[in-house]
């Protein structure tokens, strides 16, 4: 079989031209495919960065909320009963809203602030410059050095700057796993410092966040906190509630979904009519091949191995290119929301594997009804 | 005589059905043997190549018996007809089929792969007939490369490179010029018929009957006569 995989091997790459239209074709497709797909996967992480980063198990809400960012405040009291349902390990409250940050040069910058528990500066990043006990210090702010650190005109220890009208000062540069997706910088502070800094309304806690003793006491306390009205969603399912709105309510899911559908069918298009030439332009030898005495299988064999290999490679080489312009953009733009994951990776196979399938069925359909007295009637 | 290679009982085919019913060929009876150049002759639409398909185990008849080597190839499944047409007929087509895209001596050993001979043991044995055919030089250069008489005899290095025991040609010289056309069929007779091999050529080019043991004369799907060649030896 080795052989006859051999021939159908040089067959195929020694017609240069067709395997170099097939591999366009498959190579843009997969491109484009793991562009959009690695696009939105991007941006629906970056839209849960603030539940990545923060990392509480448990989040408390108002069941109206459908992105971090849009938190409805929720009574105190729900913090205070959420201590004590059965199961819960602790609870503290996050602060989670926008402000608008003066900087020493007199520009204006739109800003994120999380207010961490005082007490226990729950979900508090990982500091690369600082001590996280100087958060407590007067006036004292973590910034998040991520690519939109640069907006606040590369702050150090120390540097002094105005939040709605209240001094704030620099006592820790932090980083976080995931940016965020609007492209404004992240500030952490203390809740009270939070509250008391930015305008809120009579309710001032964003998400309770609840640790659990153990995951067996997570369907309870699910439980306990909609029977106060309010919903509690893991990590996860928050994540899932986030992408949800994403890729349902704003329109973004479907834009991506129709990108990839045109990518899949020009893909298709390009290496399917390839393909099919290049079938019928060798369907005479096939036919000869099968007067010579191979077998109807040995032939299937052989296209379906030259469809396969063309499918690869241009899967590979589409591949390389997507995470060689991604890493290109993400130089240039620090925040350019994409990433090429496993889905996206799988994702992709599978539609090359579809267009394969569907170009080398044309093919065998052809190849099995040439007969070998054709070749000896032409 | 020599042992029969093959024998044709009754054989018939037509193609349609109803008014368009259409007879290629006619209750078509002969024998061939080994050692033999047997020509089948006849003008265009005679049923020279329903009847060359019929014998080499490609076009099954709607009727008669087909026996090679004492085998009725008729009765094997399709996978056997296959390993019949691999190991004991080798086809030289009209126009040659070879692969454009392969080497020479890769087209030559194509019935070697199909063999499941390995690669590089196919190879070396191609390489030995397409010394025998005169174009070892020419081995690693693409078919188009060749004149159509160097193509041909790489056709014929292919056919008997399975060593098989009954040869097809089917119009060997159509595409050849007459001098050239009685150099591949000297040389066939010469270097290729053995007293183990059988060779069939169809044909209605009258400058090579020279060359036949027998020929074998058709006009609408019969026979209409069976005469001695000019069995040209050297």
């Amino acid at each position: 079989m080795a052989g006859i995989l051999r021939i159908a091997f040089k067959l195929l790459v020694n017609d240069k031209g067709k395997f170099a239209a097939l591999l366009v074709g498959i190579t843009f497709a997969v491109f484009l495919i793991t562009m959009m797909t690695s696009m939105f996967a991007g941006i629906l992480k970056r839209a849960s960065s603030t539940v990545i980063n923060i990392g509480a198990t448990i989040w408390v809400m108002d069941p109206a909320v459908y992105t971090v960012a849009s938190s409805i405040p929720i009574p105190d009291y729900i913090l205070d009963a959420a201590r004590s349902i059965d199961g819960v390990n602790y609870a503290v409250p996050l602060f989670s809203g926008g402000a608008t940050v003066k900087l020493r040069s007199g520009v204006y910058q739109a800003v994120t602030v999380l207010g961490l528990d005082d007490t226990s500066l729950f979900g508090r990043p990982e500091l690369i410059e600082g001590n996280i006990e100087d958060i407590y210090a007067e006036n004292g702010f973590i910034v998040v050095k991520d690519a939109e650190f640069a907006k606040l005109d590369d702050p150090k220890l120390g540097t002094e700057f105005e939040i709605n009208d209240n001094s704030a000062v620099v006592v820790g540069i932090a980083k976080v796993t995931s940016g965020g997706l609007f492209g404004i910088p992240s500030l952490y502070t203390t809740y009270n410092r939070a509250i008391q800094y930015l305008p809120t309304s009579r309710y001032t806690v964003s998400y309770v966040l609840i640790e659990p003793k153990n995951s067996d006491a997570i369907p309870h306390i699910k439980e306990e906190i909609s029977k106060l009205g309010y919903e509690a969603l893991t990590k996860d399912e928050f994540m899932e509630k986030v992408s949800t709105f994403y890729k349902y309510k704003t329109g973004l899911g479907i834009n991506v979904l129709l990108m990839t559908v045109i990518s899949f069918v020009v893909g298709l298009s390009i290496s399917g009519q390839t393909f099919y030439t290049f079938i019928l332009e060798n369907l005479e030898k096939f036919g000869a091949l099968k007067a010579m005495g191979a077998k109807g299988r040995e032939l299937i064999y052989m296209i379906l191995f030259q469809a396969g290999f063309s499918a690869l490679t241009g899967y590979g080489l589409g591949i390389g290119l997507a995470s060689l312009v991604i890493a290109g953009a993400k130089l240039k733009l620090p925040s350019y929301a994409a990433q090429i994951t496993y889905t996206n990776l799988i994702f992709a196979f599978i539609m090359v594997v579809i267009i394969a399938g569907i170009s080398s069925y044309i093919g065998v359909r052809k190849v099995i009804k040439i007969e070998p007295f054709d070749i000896f009637r032409s | 005589m020599a042992d029969p290679a093959m024998k044709a009982s009754e054989l018939v085919k037509w193609f349609g059905e109803g008014e368009a019913k259409t007879y290629a060929v006619r209750d078509v009876s002969f024998e061939a043997y080994f050692g033999e150049m047997l020509f089948i002759e006849g003008p265009s639409g005679s049923g020279k190549t329903t009847l060359l398909s019929m014998i080499s185990g490609i076009l099954r008849p709607n009727s008669g018996a087909m026996l090679v080597e004492n085998r009725d190839i008729w009765s094997l499944s399709s996978d056997q007809l296959a390993d019949f047409r691999l190991n004991t007929v080798g086809f030289v087509f009209q126009d040659y089929h070879l692969f454009p895209r392969l080497t020479t001596v890769e087209n030559v050993a194509i019935p070697l792969i199909l063999k499941k001979v390995e690669w590089n043991a196919a190879m070396d044995t191609s390489m030995r007939y397409l010394e025998i055919v005169g174009l070892k030089q020419r081995a690693h250069l693409a078919p188009v490369k060749l004149s159509g008489g160097e193509q041909q005899r790489v056709a014929i290095a292919r056919a008997i490179a399975s060593s098989p025991d009954i040869l097809i040609f089917d119009e060997p010289t159509a595409s050849l010029d007459g001098d050239t056309g009685r150099k591949i069929v000297d040389f066939v007779k010469k270097n290729i018929l053995t007293e183990k091999r059988c060779i069939i050529i169809v044909t209605h080019d009258s400058r090579i009957f020279e060359y036949a043991d027998r020929i074998m004369k058709m006009a609408d799907g019969k026979i209409i006569g069976l005469e001695k060649g000019g069995s040209r030896e050297e």
